[in-house]
């Protein structure tokens, strides 16, 4: 397990190496880690993906189960993201009820898609007051090299649009292995992040460089020009000229990532 | 609700529903030093958003585990009291209180001087008891008050403000009518105000580039007034506290000795 001291004699290099217009991995500042994406990796799940971001790695699943509508919204479906940071994936990690680094995640990656409006809630409207359909989004980490943010959103992304809605009986059972269609989702939003680290706006940042960050923001973008979650985190802060960067840069970043689900 | 009002006009001749303006701040009311046993502390009235913070600290960080030989740490929580809500609120602390401690502590980590109490944590503790939308950048204009009241050495105040859209317009401190419209947008800022460092930005919503552009303006705006209330609430208490140091209480003497 690499101890702190190391992490901390690690973050002095990556600073220094982006002080010189360089990152230890040889990438430009704005260039990402090569993307993959594997489909369908779990038969059980209605939709999933698995994402590896270099060696970042993690994993979406999508249950489609039939829930209570809420009171104030009898013929609107919902979403529910969850993250869990799986102690196989970091020395970092434990067991226990999610922190507050996974309910940020979660929470971030569920307005990307909620607010996005790339689901329509009314159509997963079973019978109006009585069932609707709630999307279980659940993501996982397999090994975090960094920005499990944008990969969490491209995994997410990716397993909803391979989600097949199980066929209903009486009752609102789910007849296994049957399916009446897949999910329709009217846009594809994707978070692309940028972390500040000495000064620098820096995409894609791998686990040695967000130790050395100072702040990160994301942005979630559609395919058609809007933007749909923000989310500045860290200790440090960002001048109004570099979040237009980073809006500028996550449009961009989205563009190309669109090619490749 | 639902949308039962799809067609509610937001703005009618440059007013909105609750007649203000589009760029004009609900009314924002703060008072410092209100609590006698926190180091510092903050009572603030922002439309019907009622908060109260209380800063402690900088005290020795436990578990020892936790402490930062380099510098103090931040322990903001943002609660809700249950009955601030038009719900009632479990007391447990949700996913989306959490979250905004997360976010708020680290604003207030870039205005600190935290290198200055390593080992330590600052407890910033904000309770919400009544809400109308905009509770988090009210919270955390409570807290940044209270820090300064607490004499906690900062870089500039924090100053926070929500501005978003809904009907089509871009506004400034949203309610919850405005909040709750089939397009609203809602964007929590938090800068320091001098030198207009953004240390707290989220924003959901279907949002234009070009509208955040608009939006991003009237928010540095809106904090730079909510900054002027924030001053002339700590200037009031040095002042009234002056004015009892040039005249000893006599009447608070008195007092004491007559129970």
């Amino acid at each position: 397990m690499a101890s702190d001291i190391v992490l901390d004699l690690r973050a002095d290099k990556v600073i220094e190496a982006i002080r010189q217009g360089k990152r230890l991995d040889g990438r430009k500042f704005d260039e990402y880690r090569e993307i993959k994406i594997i489909k369908n990796i779990s038969k059980n799940a209605n939709g999933s993906a698995r994402v590896l971001f270099g060696e970042t790695d993690v994993i979406a699943g999508v249950k489609m189960v039939p829930g209570d509508p809420f009171p104030d919204t009898p013929k609107e479906g919902s979403i529910s993201v969850g993250a869990e940071f799986l102690p196989l994936a970091s020395p970092l990690f434990e067991y226990g009820p999610p922190g507050k680094e996974e309910m940020e995640l979660a929470r971030v990656i569920d307005r990307g898609i909620r607010e996005s409006k790339c689901l329509d809630f009314e159509k997963l409207c079973i019978k109006e007051g009585e069932k609707v359909w709630v999307v279980f989004i659940d993501l996982y980490t397999m090994n975090d090299d960094g920005n499990l943010f944008d990969a969490f959103s491209i995994a997410a992304l990716s397993a909803l649009l391979e989600t097949k809605i199980p066929k209903l009986e009486d009752e609102y059972k789910i007849v296994k292995g049957e399916f009446s269609g897949k999910l329709h989702l009217a846009r594809k939003p994707l978070l692309c992040t940028t972390t500040k680290i000495a000064g620098h706006l820096i995409s894609d940042a791998c686990f040695a460089e967000e130790k050395a960050m100072e702040a990160r923001f994301s942005v979630a973008t559609t395919e058609d020009g809007y933007m749909a979650a923000y989310q500045k985190g860290g200790s440090g802060s960002f001048s109004p000229k570099e979040i237009d960067d980073c809006i500028d840069l996550a449009f961009a970043e989205a563009k190309e990532m669109r090619k490749q689900l | 609700m639902t949308k039962k009002e799809e067609k509610k006009e937001y703005v009618k001749n440059g007013k909105r529903l609750d007649g203000r303006g589009l760029e004009e701040l609900r009314p924002l009311k703060i008072e410092a030093g209100v609590l006698s046993r926190a180091e510092g502390s903050c009572y603030l009235e922002w439309g019907q958003n009622k908060i109260v913070a209380a800063v402690y600290g900088p005290r020795e960080a436990l578990p020892k585990h936790i402490q930062n030989p380099y510098k103090a740490l931040v322990n903001y929580q943002y609660r809700m009291a249950t009955f601030s809500v038009s719900d009632r609120k479990s007391p447990k602390p949700g996913r989306r209180e959490i979250e905004i401690s997360k976010v708020s502590g680290e604003a207030l980590e870039k205005a600190i001087f935290l290198e200055r109490f390593p080992n330590t944590t600052i407890g910033v503790f904000v309770e919400i008891l009544d809400s109308n939308a905009g509770t988090r950048v009210a919270a955390l204009t409570a807290a940044s008050v209270a820090l300064a009241d607490a004499g906690i050495p900062m870089r500039d105040m924090v100053s926070a403000v929500g501005v978003g859209k809904a009907g089509g317009e871009i506004i400034l401190d949203l309610n919850k009518d405005e909040e709750d419209a089939s397009d609203a947008v809602d964007i929590p800022i938090a800068i320091l105000p001098r030198t207009e460092e953004i240390v707290l930005l989220q924003m959901d919503g279907l949002l234009t580039p070009e509208e955040w552009k608009k939006a991003l303006k009237l928010g540095l705006k809106g904090c730079k007034q909510v900054y002027e209330v924030q001053k002339e609430a700590l200037r009031k208490k040095y002042l009234e506290a002056e004015k009892e140091e040039a005249e000893p209480n006599v009447e608070a003497t008195t007092q004491g000795e007559g129970e």
